[in-house]
Protein backbone atom coordinates (compact mmCIF):
# COMPACT_ATOMS: atom_id res chain seq x y z
CA UNK A 1 0.00 0.00 0.00
CA UNK A 2 2.91 2.40 0.78
CA UNK A 3 4.34 1.55 -2.29
CA UNK A 4 1.69 1.89 -4.08
CA UNK A 5 1.11 5.78 -2.41
CA UNK A 6 4.87 6.48 -3.24
CA UNK A 7 4.59 5.36 -6.87
CA UNK A 8 1.38 6.79 -8.06
CA UNK A 9 1.06 9.73 -5.37
CA UNK A 10 0.91 12.27 -8.19
CA UNK A 11 -1.05 10.45 -10.16
CA UNK A 12 -3.71 10.14 -7.81
CA UNK A 13 -3.67 13.88 -7.15
CA UNK A 14 -3.68 14.47 -10.52
CA UNK A 15 -6.70 11.95 -10.92
CA UNK A 16 -8.18 13.86 -7.89
CA UNK A 17 -7.96 17.44 -9.45
CA UNK A 18 -9.30 16.86 -12.74
CA UNK A 19 -12.25 14.83 -11.83
CA UNK A 20 -12.70 17.35 -8.77
CA UNK A 21 -12.67 20.05 -11.22
CA UNK A 22 -15.16 18.74 -13.79
CA UNK A 23 -17.63 17.74 -10.73
CA UNK A 24 -17.85 21.52 -9.81
CA UNK A 25 -18.12 22.63 -13.39
CA UNK A 26 -20.57 19.88 -14.25
CA UNK A 27 -22.42 21.29 -10.45
CA UNK A 28 -22.51 24.18 -11.76
CA UNK A 29 -24.76 23.45 -14.58
CA UNK A 30 -26.37 20.80 -12.97
CA UNK A 31 -27.44 22.14 -9.37
CA UNK A 32 -26.42 25.80 -9.83
CA UNK A 33 -23.12 26.09 -7.74
CA UNK A 34 -21.39 28.87 -7.84
CA UNK A 35 -17.72 27.67 -6.55
CA UNK A 36 -17.08 27.14 -10.16
CA UNK A 37 -18.84 28.34 -12.89
CA UNK A 38 -18.97 28.39 -16.57
CA UNK A 39 -16.18 25.83 -18.12
CA UNK A 40 -12.38 26.14 -19.26
CA UNK A 41 -13.06 28.83 -21.82
CA UNK A 42 -14.01 31.23 -19.16
CA UNK A 43 -15.20 30.64 -15.80
CA UNK A 44 -15.81 32.29 -12.87
CA UNK A 45 -14.99 31.23 -9.23
CA UNK A 46 -17.45 31.91 -6.66
CA UNK A 47 -19.06 34.88 -8.60
CA UNK A 48 -16.17 37.03 -8.22
CA UNK A 49 -12.98 35.90 -10.12
CA UNK A 50 -12.71 35.56 -13.60
CA UNK A 51 -10.57 33.01 -15.40
CA UNK A 52 -10.47 33.49 -19.48
CA UNK A 53 -8.42 31.05 -21.76
CA UNK A 54 -5.59 32.88 -22.68
CA UNK A 55 -5.03 31.42 -26.02
CA UNK A 56 -8.76 31.86 -26.94
CA UNK A 57 -8.83 35.60 -26.31
CA UNK A 58 -5.18 35.72 -28.21
CA UNK A 59 -7.50 34.40 -30.97
CA UNK A 60 -10.61 36.62 -29.90
CA UNK A 61 -8.15 39.73 -30.72
CA UNK A 62 -6.71 38.47 -33.78
CA UNK A 63 -10.51 38.15 -35.09
CA UNK A 64 -11.04 42.07 -34.72
CA UNK A 65 -13.44 40.89 -31.42
CA UNK A 66 -13.57 44.29 -28.83
CA UNK A 67 -12.10 42.36 -25.93
CA UNK A 68 -14.19 43.30 -22.67
CA UNK A 69 -11.97 44.37 -18.78
CA UNK A 70 -13.46 41.19 -17.51
CA UNK A 71 -12.04 39.07 -19.76
CA UNK A 72 -8.81 41.12 -19.53
CA UNK A 73 -8.88 40.75 -16.11
CA UNK A 74 -9.62 36.35 -16.23
CA UNK A 75 -6.86 36.33 -18.66
CA UNK A 76 -4.10 37.87 -15.92
CA UNK A 77 -5.39 35.65 -13.48
CA UNK A 78 -4.63 32.45 -15.71
CA UNK A 79 -1.31 33.20 -16.64
CA UNK A 80 0.12 34.35 -13.88
CA UNK A 81 -1.28 31.18 -12.38
CA UNK A 82 0.21 29.10 -14.57
CA UNK A 83 3.61 31.29 -14.84
CA UNK A 84 3.78 30.42 -11.48
CA UNK A 85 2.81 26.54 -10.97
CA UNK A 86 3.69 25.35 -14.58
CA UNK A 87 2.15 26.66 -18.05
CA UNK A 88 1.27 22.78 -19.04
CA UNK A 89 0.08 22.00 -15.42
CA UNK A 90 -2.57 22.75 -16.72
CA UNK A 91 -2.45 19.70 -19.59
CA UNK A 92 -1.55 17.17 -16.94
CA UNK A 93 -3.99 18.76 -13.51
CA UNK A 94 -6.80 20.25 -15.29
CA UNK A 95 -7.36 18.68 -18.88
CA UNK A 96 -10.10 16.23 -19.05
CA UNK A 97 -8.06 15.06 -22.54
CA UNK A 98 -5.16 14.11 -20.46
CA UNK A 99 -7.71 11.16 -19.01
CA UNK A 100 -8.19 9.65 -22.56
CA UNK A 101 -4.80 10.24 -23.89
CA UNK A 102 -2.95 8.44 -20.38
CA UNK A 103 -5.60 5.73 -21.19
CA UNK A 104 -3.96 5.23 -24.86
CA UNK A 105 -0.99 5.72 -23.70
CA UNK A 106 -1.23 3.08 -21.20
CA UNK A 107 -3.33 0.43 -23.30
CA UNK A 108 0.20 1.52 -25.85
CA UNK A 109 2.12 0.50 -22.86
CA UNK A 110 0.32 -3.26 -22.07
CA UNK A 111 -0.40 -4.11 -25.23
CA UNK A 112 3.09 -3.53 -26.03
CA UNK A 113 2.51 -1.66 -29.25
CA UNK A 114 5.51 1.16 -28.06
CA UNK A 115 7.72 -2.06 -28.75
CA UNK A 116 6.56 -3.00 -32.10
CA UNK A 117 9.19 -2.43 -34.62
CA UNK A 118 8.55 -0.87 -37.85
CA UNK A 119 6.17 1.85 -35.82
CA UNK A 120 7.67 4.94 -35.97
CA UNK A 121 6.83 8.68 -34.81
CA UNK A 122 7.07 10.39 -38.18
CA UNK A 123 5.77 13.95 -36.61
CA UNK A 124 7.79 16.85 -35.32
CA UNK A 125 6.74 17.79 -31.79
CA UNK A 126 7.20 21.23 -33.29
CA UNK A 127 3.45 21.28 -34.76
CA UNK A 128 1.50 22.71 -31.99
CA UNK A 129 3.47 25.40 -32.35
CA UNK A 130 2.86 26.24 -36.65
CA UNK A 131 -0.88 25.71 -35.71
CA UNK A 132 -0.90 28.45 -32.83
CA UNK A 133 0.87 30.62 -35.65
CA UNK A 134 -1.88 29.23 -38.19
CA UNK A 135 -4.88 29.71 -35.62
CA UNK A 136 -4.15 33.17 -35.47
CA UNK A 137 -4.02 33.84 -39.31
CA UNK A 138 -7.31 31.87 -39.96
CA UNK A 139 -8.43 34.12 -36.74
CA UNK A 140 -7.72 37.24 -38.71
CA UNK A 141 -8.72 36.24 -41.72
CA UNK A 142 -12.21 34.57 -41.09
CA UNK A 143 -12.92 36.70 -38.31
CA UNK A 144 -13.73 34.03 -36.11
CA UNK A 145 -11.79 32.61 -33.02
CA UNK A 146 -10.22 29.68 -35.55
CA UNK A 147 -9.42 27.07 -32.94
CA UNK A 148 -12.39 27.23 -30.53
CA UNK A 149 -14.92 26.08 -33.62
CA UNK A 150 -12.45 22.64 -33.54
CA UNK A 151 -11.41 22.33 -30.17
CA UNK A 152 -11.58 18.80 -28.90
CA UNK A 153 -10.51 20.01 -25.56
CA UNK A 154 -13.32 22.49 -24.98
CA UNK A 155 -15.68 20.14 -27.32
CA UNK A 156 -15.12 17.20 -24.34
CA UNK A 157 -14.94 19.81 -21.82
CA UNK A 158 -18.27 21.51 -22.54
CA UNK A 159 -20.08 17.77 -23.64
CA UNK A 160 -19.06 16.72 -19.80
CA UNK A 161 -20.51 19.63 -18.45
CA UNK A 162 -23.66 21.06 -20.78
CA UNK A 163 -24.08 17.97 -22.53
CA UNK A 164 -22.34 15.85 -24.95
CA UNK A 165 -24.08 15.37 -28.19
CA UNK A 166 -21.38 13.83 -30.73
CA UNK A 167 -18.57 15.23 -28.38
CA UNK A 168 -18.31 11.02 -27.76
CA UNK A 169 -16.71 10.98 -31.68
CA UNK A 170 -14.17 13.49 -30.54
CA UNK A 171 -12.85 11.58 -27.47
CA UNK A 172 -12.87 8.89 -29.46
CA UNK A 173 -10.87 10.19 -32.58
CA UNK A 174 -8.29 11.46 -30.14
CA UNK A 175 -8.11 7.96 -28.52
CA UNK A 176 -7.55 6.46 -31.17
CA UNK A 177 -5.22 8.69 -32.77
CA UNK A 178 -2.95 8.18 -29.62
CA UNK A 179 -2.81 4.77 -29.77
CA UNK A 180 -2.72 3.75 -33.34
CA UNK A 181 -1.28 6.78 -35.33
CA UNK A 182 1.28 8.61 -33.44
CA UNK A 183 2.29 8.18 -29.55
CA UNK A 184 1.55 11.43 -27.38
CA UNK A 185 0.40 12.45 -30.66
CA UNK A 186 -2.66 14.87 -29.54
CA UNK A 187 -0.78 16.07 -26.23
CA UNK A 188 2.52 15.72 -27.50
CA UNK A 189 2.43 17.07 -31.21
CA UNK A 190 -1.01 18.46 -32.06
CA UNK A 191 -2.04 20.57 -29.02
CA UNK A 192 -2.13 24.03 -29.66
CA UNK A 193 -3.34 25.02 -26.64
CA UNK A 194 -1.02 22.67 -25.05
CA UNK A 195 1.86 24.62 -27.13
CA UNK A 196 0.72 28.06 -25.73
CA UNK A 197 0.91 27.01 -22.13
CA UNK A 198 4.33 25.64 -23.23
CA UNK A 199 5.70 29.19 -24.07
CA UNK A 200 4.05 30.26 -20.53
CA UNK A 201 5.64 27.70 -18.94
CA UNK A 202 9.17 28.87 -20.14
CA UNK A 203 8.93 31.17 -17.20
CA UNK A 204 7.10 29.26 -14.44
CA UNK A 205 8.42 29.15 -11.26
CA UNK A 206 7.93 25.41 -10.47
CA UNK A 207 10.30 22.66 -11.50
CA UNK A 208 11.30 19.41 -11.64
CA UNK A 209 14.94 19.11 -10.46
CA UNK A 210 17.58 16.56 -11.32
CA UNK A 211 19.96 15.42 -9.19
CA UNK A 212 22.95 13.62 -11.34
CA UNK A 213 24.97 11.82 -8.36
CA UNK A 214 21.83 9.90 -7.12
CA UNK A 215 20.59 8.84 -10.89
CA UNK A 216 21.36 5.19 -12.05
CA UNK A 217 20.58 5.76 -15.44
CA UNK A 218 17.86 3.22 -15.43
CA UNK A 219 15.91 5.81 -17.86
CA UNK A 220 12.60 4.64 -16.29
CA UNK A 221 11.32 8.70 -16.26
CA UNK A 222 12.54 8.73 -20.03
CA UNK A 223 9.69 5.68 -20.63
CA UNK A 224 7.07 7.33 -18.51
CA UNK A 225 7.46 10.92 -19.76
CA UNK A 226 5.13 11.94 -22.21
CA UNK A 227 7.25 14.78 -23.46
CA UNK A 228 10.71 12.99 -22.98
CA UNK A 229 12.54 15.63 -24.82
CA UNK A 230 12.29 17.76 -21.86
CA UNK A 231 14.77 15.09 -19.72
CA UNK A 232 17.65 15.64 -21.73
CA UNK A 233 19.99 16.53 -18.56
CA UNK A 234 18.92 13.01 -17.32
CA UNK A 235 22.58 10.72 -15.93
CA UNK A 236 24.23 13.91 -17.12
CA UNK A 237 24.15 17.24 -15.41
CA UNK A 238 22.35 18.47 -12.39
CA UNK A 239 19.91 21.08 -13.57
CA UNK A 240 16.50 21.47 -13.55
CA UNK A 241 13.83 20.51 -16.52
CA UNK A 242 13.79 23.92 -18.29
CA UNK A 243 11.34 23.24 -20.98
CA UNK A 244 8.32 24.76 -21.19
CA UNK A 245 6.69 21.61 -22.48
CA UNK A 246 7.04 19.44 -19.11
CA UNK A 247 3.81 19.28 -18.37
CA UNK A 248 4.63 19.01 -14.30
CA UNK A 249 2.56 15.81 -14.19
CA UNK A 250 5.41 14.46 -11.83
CA UNK A 251 5.43 10.57 -13.44
CA UNK A 252 9.34 10.88 -13.53
CA UNK A 253 9.27 11.56 -10.05
CA UNK A 254 7.41 8.96 -8.94
CA UNK A 255 8.97 6.10 -11.34
CA UNK A 256 12.24 7.47 -9.78
CA UNK A 257 13.76 4.92 -7.54
CA UNK A 258 17.29 6.58 -7.00
CA UNK A 259 15.24 9.86 -5.76
CA UNK A 260 16.96 12.17 -8.02
CA UNK A 261 14.18 14.10 -9.03
CA UNK A 262 12.09 16.22 -7.31
CA UNK A 263 9.53 19.26 -7.65
CA UNK A 264 11.82 22.51 -6.21
CA UNK A 265 11.41 26.25 -6.86
CA UNK A 266 13.43 27.50 -9.67
CA UNK A 267 16.61 29.63 -8.66
CA UNK A 268 16.00 32.74 -10.21
CA UNK A 269 18.91 34.86 -8.86
CA UNK A 270 22.09 32.55 -10.99
CA UNK A 271 22.41 31.62 -14.29
CA UNK A 272 20.44 32.09 -16.60
CA UNK A 273 21.39 29.82 -19.03
CA UNK A 274 21.65 26.92 -17.01
CA UNK A 275 18.91 27.92 -14.80
CA UNK A 276 20.97 27.26 -11.81
CA UNK B 1 24.76 8.04 -60.30
CA UNK B 2 26.38 9.21 -56.63
CA UNK B 3 24.47 9.88 -54.01
CA UNK B 4 25.28 13.61 -52.72
CA UNK B 5 24.90 14.33 -49.14
CA UNK B 6 21.78 17.12 -48.78
CA UNK B 7 23.75 19.75 -47.55
CA UNK B 8 22.63 21.96 -44.25
CA UNK B 9 20.97 24.93 -46.26
CA UNK B 10 18.90 22.71 -48.27
CA UNK B 11 17.87 20.69 -46.02
CA UNK B 12 16.99 24.03 -44.23
CA UNK B 13 15.24 25.55 -46.78
CA UNK B 14 13.30 21.81 -47.85
CA UNK B 15 12.09 22.02 -44.23
CA UNK B 16 10.91 25.24 -44.15
CA UNK B 17 8.87 24.70 -47.87
CA UNK B 18 7.71 21.35 -46.34
CA UNK B 19 6.18 23.20 -43.40
CA UNK B 20 4.82 26.21 -45.54
CA UNK B 21 3.42 23.57 -48.17
CA UNK B 22 1.77 21.66 -45.06
CA UNK B 23 0.59 24.74 -43.33
CA UNK B 24 -1.30 26.41 -46.61
CA UNK B 25 -2.99 22.67 -46.70
CA UNK B 26 -4.21 22.59 -43.40
CA UNK B 27 -5.20 26.35 -43.24
CA UNK B 28 -7.43 25.62 -46.42
CA UNK B 29 -9.01 23.18 -45.34
CA UNK B 30 -9.48 24.10 -41.48
CA UNK B 31 -11.13 27.45 -43.32
CA UNK B 32 -13.26 26.24 -45.20
CA UNK B 33 -14.77 23.58 -42.60
CA UNK B 34 -14.67 26.95 -40.53
CA UNK B 35 -16.64 28.67 -43.23
CA UNK B 36 -19.62 25.85 -43.23
CA UNK B 37 -19.73 25.38 -39.71
CA UNK B 38 -20.53 28.71 -38.84
CA UNK B 39 -22.94 29.14 -41.89
CA UNK B 40 -25.93 28.60 -40.27
CA UNK B 41 -28.40 31.31 -40.25
CA UNK B 42 -31.01 30.13 -38.29
CA UNK B 43 -29.69 30.50 -34.88
CA UNK B 44 -31.63 31.98 -32.18
CA UNK B 45 -29.60 34.02 -29.57
CA UNK B 46 -29.74 35.22 -26.15
CA UNK B 47 -31.26 38.79 -25.78
CA UNK B 48 -28.77 41.22 -26.19
CA UNK B 49 -26.43 39.00 -28.50
CA UNK B 50 -24.18 41.22 -31.24
CA UNK B 51 -24.82 41.06 -34.35
CA UNK B 52 -24.30 37.24 -35.60
CA UNK B 53 -20.68 38.19 -37.36
CA UNK B 54 -19.45 40.19 -34.59
CA UNK B 55 -21.16 37.73 -31.84
CA UNK B 56 -18.96 34.65 -33.65
CA UNK B 57 -16.05 36.25 -33.21
CA UNK B 58 -16.56 37.46 -29.48
CA UNK B 59 -18.61 34.47 -27.25
CA UNK B 60 -15.79 32.83 -25.75
CA UNK B 61 -18.59 29.70 -25.35
CA UNK B 62 -18.42 29.49 -21.72
CA UNK B 63 -21.69 28.98 -20.93
CA UNK B 64 -22.32 31.15 -18.25
CA UNK B 65 -25.70 32.39 -19.83
CA UNK B 66 -27.13 29.35 -20.05
CA UNK B 67 -25.93 28.47 -16.52
CA UNK B 68 -27.58 31.79 -15.59
CA UNK B 69 -31.44 31.18 -17.80
CA UNK B 70 -33.59 30.48 -14.76
CA UNK B 71 -35.37 28.43 -17.23
CA UNK B 72 -33.02 26.30 -18.81
CA UNK B 73 -33.95 28.22 -21.99
CA UNK B 74 -30.82 28.12 -23.34
CA UNK B 75 -28.62 25.45 -24.64
CA UNK B 76 -24.93 25.47 -25.46
CA UNK B 77 -24.36 24.42 -29.40
CA UNK B 78 -23.49 20.73 -29.29
CA UNK B 79 -21.61 18.76 -31.87
CA UNK B 80 -24.88 17.28 -33.75
CA UNK B 81 -27.12 20.22 -33.57
CA UNK B 82 -25.61 21.61 -36.77
CA UNK B 83 -25.49 25.16 -34.81
CA UNK B 84 -21.89 27.17 -34.35
CA UNK B 85 -20.46 25.15 -32.06
CA UNK B 86 -20.52 25.91 -28.04
CA UNK B 87 -21.98 28.98 -28.82
CA UNK B 88 -25.74 29.37 -26.94
CA UNK B 89 -28.86 29.10 -28.80
CA UNK B 90 -32.58 28.72 -28.22
CA UNK B 91 -35.41 26.49 -29.42
CA UNK B 92 -38.86 28.37 -28.55
CA UNK B 93 -41.11 25.65 -29.44
CA UNK B 94 -39.58 23.42 -26.28
CA UNK B 95 -38.43 26.24 -24.02
CA UNK B 96 -39.06 30.18 -25.41
CA UNK B 97 -37.25 33.47 -23.56
CA UNK B 98 -39.56 34.38 -20.86
CA UNK B 99 -38.32 37.77 -20.44
CA UNK B 100 -36.83 38.00 -17.18
CA UNK B 101 -37.15 41.82 -16.56
CA UNK B 102 -33.71 41.45 -14.86
CA UNK B 103 -32.15 39.68 -18.16
CA UNK B 104 -29.66 37.19 -15.83
CA UNK B 105 -28.07 35.66 -19.24
CA UNK B 106 -26.69 39.11 -19.68
CA UNK B 107 -24.90 40.80 -17.25
CA UNK B 108 -22.64 37.44 -16.99
CA UNK B 109 -21.27 37.75 -20.60
CA UNK B 110 -17.41 37.95 -19.57
CA UNK B 111 -16.44 39.11 -23.31
CA UNK B 112 -19.60 40.92 -24.05
CA UNK B 113 -21.31 39.12 -26.76
CA UNK B 114 -23.85 39.59 -24.83
CA UNK B 115 -24.05 43.57 -24.25
CA UNK B 116 -25.97 44.72 -21.89
CA UNK B 117 -26.44 48.39 -24.05
CA UNK B 118 -28.20 46.34 -26.49
CA UNK B 119 -31.20 45.73 -23.69
CA UNK B 120 -31.10 49.22 -21.43
CA UNK B 121 -33.25 52.34 -21.91
CA UNK B 122 -32.45 55.21 -20.06
CA UNK B 123 -29.84 53.32 -17.20
CA UNK B 124 -31.97 50.63 -17.15
CA UNK B 125 -31.98 46.84 -18.28
CA UNK B 126 -35.40 46.58 -20.41
CA UNK B 127 -35.76 43.04 -21.86
CA UNK B 128 -39.22 44.85 -23.96
CA UNK B 129 -36.36 46.05 -26.75
CA UNK B 130 -34.51 42.87 -27.14
CA UNK B 131 -33.97 41.39 -30.31
CA UNK B 132 -34.03 37.33 -30.55
CA UNK B 133 -35.77 37.64 -33.84
CA UNK B 134 -39.24 37.93 -35.21
CA UNK B 135 -42.29 36.08 -35.44
CA UNK B 136 -43.59 35.42 -38.80
CA UNK B 137 -46.83 33.72 -39.36
CA UNK B 138 -47.43 31.16 -41.81
CA UNK B 139 -51.12 31.66 -42.68
CA UNK B 140 -51.56 29.19 -44.73
CA UNK B 141 -51.56 26.44 -41.72
CA UNK B 142 -52.52 29.39 -39.00
CA UNK B 143 -56.14 27.68 -38.35
CA UNK B 144 -57.38 31.91 -37.18
CA UNK B 145 -56.89 32.51 -40.82
CA UNK B 146 -59.20 29.69 -41.53
CA UNK B 147 -62.18 31.04 -39.26
CA UNK B 148 -61.63 29.01 -36.15
CA UNK B 149 -61.56 30.91 -33.08
CA UNK B 150 -58.02 30.67 -31.90
CA UNK B 151 -56.24 33.60 -30.10
CA UNK B 152 -53.37 31.21 -27.98
CA UNK B 153 -50.51 33.41 -29.93
CA UNK B 154 -51.75 36.57 -28.83
CA UNK B 155 -52.73 35.35 -25.25
CA UNK B 156 -48.98 33.75 -24.82
CA UNK B 157 -47.37 37.08 -25.94
CA UNK B 158 -45.51 38.78 -23.07
CA UNK B 159 -46.03 42.55 -25.07
CA UNK B 160 -50.09 41.72 -25.23
CA UNK B 161 -51.76 43.57 -27.32
CA UNK B 162 -48.58 45.14 -28.61
CA UNK B 163 -46.23 42.38 -30.74
CA UNK B 164 -49.41 40.52 -31.49
CA UNK B 165 -52.39 42.29 -32.24
CA UNK B 166 -55.75 40.26 -33.15
CA UNK B 167 -57.84 41.92 -36.31
CA UNK B 168 -61.12 41.70 -36.83
CA UNK B 169 -62.80 40.80 -40.01
CA UNK B 170 -65.45 39.55 -42.10
CA UNK B 171 -65.45 35.31 -42.92
CA UNK B 172 -66.72 35.58 -46.53
CA UNK B 173 -66.58 32.06 -47.12
CA UNK B 174 -68.76 31.59 -44.81
CA UNK B 175 -70.63 35.01 -45.18
CA UNK B 176 -72.05 34.41 -41.38
CA UNK B 177 -69.00 34.67 -38.93
CA UNK B 178 -65.65 36.58 -38.48
CA UNK B 179 -62.14 36.26 -38.90
CA UNK B 180 -59.97 37.03 -35.21
CA UNK B 181 -56.40 36.70 -37.16
CA UNK B 182 -53.38 37.57 -35.32
CA UNK B 183 -50.56 40.03 -36.81
CA UNK B 184 -47.16 40.68 -35.54
CA UNK B 185 -45.85 44.33 -35.48
CA UNK B 186 -41.80 43.29 -36.26
CA UNK B 187 -41.39 46.58 -34.34
CA UNK B 188 -42.56 45.26 -30.98
CA UNK B 189 -41.66 41.63 -31.19
CA UNK B 190 -38.66 40.51 -29.22
CA UNK B 191 -38.81 37.13 -30.56
CA UNK B 192 -38.79 35.00 -27.14
CA UNK B 193 -41.04 32.47 -28.42
CA UNK B 194 -43.57 32.36 -26.47
CA UNK B 195 -46.28 32.87 -29.16
CA UNK B 196 -44.42 29.72 -30.93
CA UNK B 197 -44.83 27.47 -28.35
CA UNK B 198 -48.38 27.97 -27.10
CA UNK B 199 -49.03 27.59 -31.35
CA UNK B 200 -51.87 24.78 -31.13
CA UNK B 201 -51.19 23.26 -34.56
CA UNK B 202 -49.15 20.00 -35.17
CA UNK B 203 -46.51 22.42 -36.27
CA UNK B 204 -46.21 25.58 -35.22
CA UNK B 205 -48.08 28.28 -37.56
CA UNK B 206 -45.95 30.72 -35.82
CA UNK B 207 -42.65 30.57 -34.97
CA UNK B 208 -39.55 32.88 -34.39
CA UNK B 209 -36.54 33.15 -37.47
CA UNK B 210 -33.52 35.63 -37.01
CA UNK B 211 -34.60 39.25 -37.55
CA UNK B 212 -32.25 39.67 -40.66
CA UNK B 213 -34.02 36.57 -42.22
CA UNK B 214 -37.33 37.24 -41.75
CA UNK B 215 -37.47 40.68 -42.23
CA UNK B 216 -36.91 42.65 -46.46
CA UNK B 217 -36.03 45.69 -46.83
CA UNK B 218 -36.91 48.64 -49.20
CA UNK B 219 -33.96 50.23 -49.55
CA UNK B 220 -33.42 54.27 -49.74
CA UNK B 221 -34.97 54.52 -52.91
CA UNK B 222 -38.62 54.08 -51.90
CA UNK B 223 -40.43 56.16 -49.51
CA UNK B 224 -44.08 56.49 -48.34
CA UNK B 225 -46.08 59.10 -50.23
CA UNK B 226 -47.45 62.17 -47.86
CA UNK B 227 -44.51 61.83 -45.37
CA UNK B 228 -42.80 64.51 -45.09
CA UNK B 229 -40.54 62.68 -42.00
CA UNK B 230 -39.68 59.47 -44.42
CA UNK B 231 -39.37 61.45 -47.68
CA UNK B 232 -35.63 62.03 -45.38
CA UNK B 233 -34.18 59.04 -46.56
CA UNK B 234 -34.30 59.43 -49.82
CA UNK B 235 -31.06 61.55 -48.60
CA UNK B 236 -29.05 58.58 -47.94
CA UNK B 237 -30.36 57.00 -51.60
CA UNK B 238 -26.96 57.42 -54.45
CA UNK B 239 -27.25 57.88 -57.57
CA UNK B 240 -27.85 54.18 -59.08
CA UNK B 241 -26.00 54.03 -62.67
CA UNK B 242 -26.81 51.43 -65.41
CA UNK B 243 -23.98 49.54 -67.11
CA UNK B 244 -26.12 47.56 -69.24
CA UNK B 245 -26.07 49.39 -73.18
CA UNK B 246 -29.89 50.60 -74.27
CA UNK B 247 -30.60 48.61 -77.46
CA UNK B 248 -29.97 50.37 -79.84
CA UNK B 249 -32.48 48.84 -82.15
CA UNK B 250 -36.05 50.72 -82.86
CA UNK B 251 -38.92 48.58 -80.79
CA UNK B 252 -40.53 48.53 -84.29
CA UNK B 253 -37.82 46.92 -85.56
CA UNK B 254 -37.59 43.94 -83.39
CA UNK B 255 -41.09 43.29 -84.01
CA UNK B 256 -41.39 43.52 -87.23
CA UNK B 257 -37.70 41.33 -87.29
CA UNK B 258 -37.46 37.46 -87.53
CA UNK B 259 -37.66 37.56 -83.37
CA UNK B 260 -40.70 34.55 -84.22
CA UNK B 261 -37.63 32.59 -85.98
CA UNK B 262 -35.62 32.30 -83.02
CA UNK B 263 -38.21 30.62 -80.89
CA UNK B 264 -39.32 27.68 -83.61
Amino acid sequence: MKTLWNNYRYLILRRITQIGILILYFGANAWGWTILQGDLSSSLILNTVPMSDPYAVLQMLSAGAVLAGDLLLGVAVVVLFYMLIGGRAFCSWVCPINLITDLANYTREKTGMNKLKGVKQPASRNIRYWIIALSLIISAVMGLTAFEFISPISMVHRGLVFGLGFGWAAMLIIFLFDLFVLKNGWCGHICPLGGFYSIIGKFSLIRVHHDAEKCTGCMDCKVVCPENQVLSMINKDSLPVLSGECTNCARCIEVCNDDALGFSIRNLTKNSKTGE
Amino acid sequence: MKKEPVSDRRKFILDMARGIGIATLGGFVWSAYLDEATASQLTLRPPGALKEDDFLKTCIKCGLCVEACPYDTLLLAKPGDKKPLGTPYFVPRDVPCYMCPDIPCVPVCPTGALDKEIVTTDGKLDINIADMGVAVIDDQSCIAFWGIQCDACYRACPILGEAITVEYSKNERTGKHAFLKPIVHADKCTGCGMCEQACVTEKAAIFILPREVALGRAGDYYIKGWDKDDEKRLENAKEIKTTTEISKQKAQDKLNGDFLEDIY
